[in-house]
């Protein structure tokens, strides 16, 4: 059942490939739906603020949350729902941080994208990319302080962060520090409006790896069966202690950069080349193909999935707006030292 | 025996590392060889792995430093010259200063500044950054201007749940000497009052609190009283305490070192006149360095902020109003 995946094992340990696919494709189902939801909730002028969707890369995403475990670090990006909803995070608090719900664990502070619990791991990422890899740097350094092993940290990013600063300075800080940092290059082709060749100059983004000294992999970013194998094994050889690892996947954001954008601007090519498949009908397709499932089955699970999304949005919808009486105005935990809650 | 301001930063994190097995010092250079002003020297030696040498990667410094925290660590950032805080800039007071706000998560991390100009160090070894962290909601900034504050604050500084920012001033770090460490401290966001006085109420903090005390020794065979009020924080700001000092003396002069537009010294001036008005006996008046680059030579750089003879100049003239 999809909301026991608050705790999911690492693919490892799911009983077949069949499982894996099933666990992995009924995930990136919800996510999907959950996008469309907010999609459709967006255009309905029921949004405050934009909204960001994931739609084309839930299977990168997915097999990124499937092979953490329960104690990992995760710093997600934007286009991440099915990597959140795989690492455990419940629906509502997609929900809530959308609708600014002061229940959602940012409390109507942050909204969006912008939502996690870091004392459990999964980190709340802010605006400023590739800003996230040297706080999941952090998180590992202090496991390694107090002695903790077998513990990994991953976080994604698109095409565009790798052109950062902070891109380059925190790769190559895991480096020097051998850390188990899984970092994930959702290469969808498109930073916003820009293109791939404004981006970079290199051959390959994997060249990237090459250059700080930390292992690289490539993987088809539209193949969940791909998807599962490369980023499992990635996460397995930072577990295992043998330093950062790099996974660049190709595919191709199947939105706007956010619902106010029409993306009228992705080349057409692209658009229908393999990389431009739709990562969730390929899924489906192995699925059939494998007779993992029929249609019966898959329409089964998007019933579920359309009921636990529309139970979450309808109970979020009946949630009071956050009270600006009753916010305490202050940004510090030493309250006593606040100069600004007057 | 006497102890430096520097020694006192040494002496702090010697002790905070003993006292506490959740700190660790991460930067450039501070690892064997001590740091680039030794605030460090021995200490990764005394405390094993906890004090590692940082890439130079400011940006990266930081957010670690922010993930160690989120993990319950208590990290002590050192960089190098508080000038190159620039580049790490973003996770000061994106990621750090903001993830109590949104999250609910404390994010107890001590970056120190390595402040001020000393002579011959120009344009970018020589800034004073506190009021561009101070304008930032969820850091605390500390300017500590004696070898007292310096030890204590930077303990207080390290316990504390939230960013802070240390600004400690190169200046002083071999000038200054006290008798001894310290054994008990006023509370962090406490000004003091550094010297007595009825005439004129003259706000200072960090180095520039050793010239605002020049001055008032040397306005005594006038026949004028100064005040001298340590901000010691300059956020929190203590403004009662600069209140209660305008209320005895009707006249204030805020001197800092920073550049003059906005900062501490507009700030101090604004609230005392927006809620002190009627306290005041003349227009309240502020005194920075000018409004360009630090530079270089000795006799520029020393044209270039508050001394001593530009504040008694300008303390002359208030009184006179």
């Amino acid at each position: 059942m999809l909301h026991t995946v608050l705790n999911p094992g690492a693919v490892g340990e799911v009983s077949s490939i069949c499982d894996a696919h099933i666990k992995a494709y009924r995930i990136m189902l919800l996510a999907r739906v959950l996008d469309d939801k907010f999609a459709s909730l967006y255009r309905m002028g029921k949004m405050h603020g934009g909204v960001f969707l994931g739609r084309g890369q839930e299977a990168l995403s997915a097999s990124v949350g499937l092979a953490l475990r329960k104690g990992d670090i995760f710093a997600p990006l934007i286009r991440d729902t099915a990597g959140r909803l795989a690492f455990g995070e419940p629906v509502l608090d997609a929900v809530r941080t959308q609708f600014g719900s002061p229940l959602g664990p940012m409390r109507a502070r942050d909204g969006n994208v912008h939502r996690g619990r870091p004392k459990e791991g999964l980190l709340a990422m802010i605006s400023h990319l590739g800003a996230m890899i040297s706080v999941v740097n952090g998180a590992l350094l202090a496991r390694r302080f107090k002695g903790v092993t077998g513990v990994v940290g991953a976080t994604c990013i698109g095409d565009g962060a790798t052109s950062t600063g902070a891109f380059h300075e925190a790769v190559n800080q895991a480096a020097v520090e051998n850390l188990p940092l899984v970092l994930i290059i959702a290469n969808n082709h498109y930073a916003y409006s820009t293109p791939n060749e404004r981006q970079f100059a290199c051959r390959s983004l994997l060249d990237k790896a090459v250059g700080y000294g930390v292992a690289g992999q490539q993987v088809d970013g539209t193949d969940l069966s791909a998807c599962l194998g490369v980023v499992g094994d990635a996460v397995s050889r930072a577990r295992a202690g043998r330093g950062p690892q790099m996974v660049v996947a190709s595919l191709l954001r199947l939105c706007g950069h956010g619902e106010h954008d029409d993306a009228s601007y992705v080349n057409s090519d692209l658009r229908a080349a393999p990389v431009g498949r739709d990562c969730l009908k390929v899924a489906e397709e192995t699925l059939f193909r494998q007779n993992w499932a029929n249609a019966a089955a898959i329409s089964r699970w998007r019933h579920d999935a359309v009921q636990k999304v529309e139970e979450a949005v309808a109970k979020v919808q009946r949630e009071p707006n956050p009270d600006p009486y009753k916010e305490d105005w202050c940004a510090l935990a030493s309250k006593h030292l606040s100069e600004g809650n007057e | 025996m006497s102890i430096t301001y520097l020694e006192a930063i040494r002496a702090a994190q010697a002790r905070a590392l003993a006292d506490d097995p959740r700190v660790f010092i991460y930067g450039q250079d501070v690892g064997a060889f001590g740091g680039a002003f030794k605030a460090t020297k021995n200490l990764a030696i005394e405390f094993p792995g906890r004090v590692i040498d940082a890439p130079i990667s400011e940006d990266a410094m930081l957010g670690l430093a922010v993930g160690a925290a989120i993990e319950g660590m208590r990290p002590i950032i050192e960089i190098q010259f508080a000038d190159f805080s620039t580049t790490g800039f973003n996770q000061i007071v994106n990621q750090a200063a903001t993830l109590y706000w949104r999250t609910n998560v404390p994010c107890p991390i001590t970056v120190r500044l390595p402040s001020g100009g000393t002579s011959g160090s120009g344009p970018f070894h020589s800034q004073s950054m506190e009021a561009l962290y101070a304008h930032y909601p969820g850091l605390i900034v500390m300017t500590p201007a004696t070898v007292e504050d310096a030890y204590s604050m930077l303990l207080e500084a390290v316990a504390i749940d939230d960013p802070v920012i240390f600004c400690e001033h190169k200046y002083l770090y071999y000038h200054l000497k006290a008798e001894a460490l310290p054994t008990e401290a006023m509370p962090v966001g406490k000004a003091r009052i550094a010297r007595a006085g009825r005439d004129l109420t003259l706000v200072a903090y960090s180095a520039m609190l050793h010239e605002a005390l020049a001055v008032a020794e040397e306005l005594v065979s006038e026949g004028t009283e100064i005040e001298v009020v340590d901000l010691r924080c300059v956020k929190p700001l203590d403004t009662d305490t600069v209140m209660a000092s305008v209320a005895r003396t009707g006249r204030l002069l805020c001197v800092g070192e920073a550049w003059p537009w906005g900062g501490v010294t507009a700030e101090v001036v604004a609230r005392v006149a927006a809620e002190g008005f009627d306290l005041l006996d003349a227009p309240p008046q502020r005194l920075n360095a000018k409004d360009t680059p630090v530079p270089y030579h000795p006799a520029l750089w020393a044209a270039h902020r508050p001394t001593a003879r530009s504040i008694a100049a300008a303390a002359r003239r208030l009184l006179r109003l």
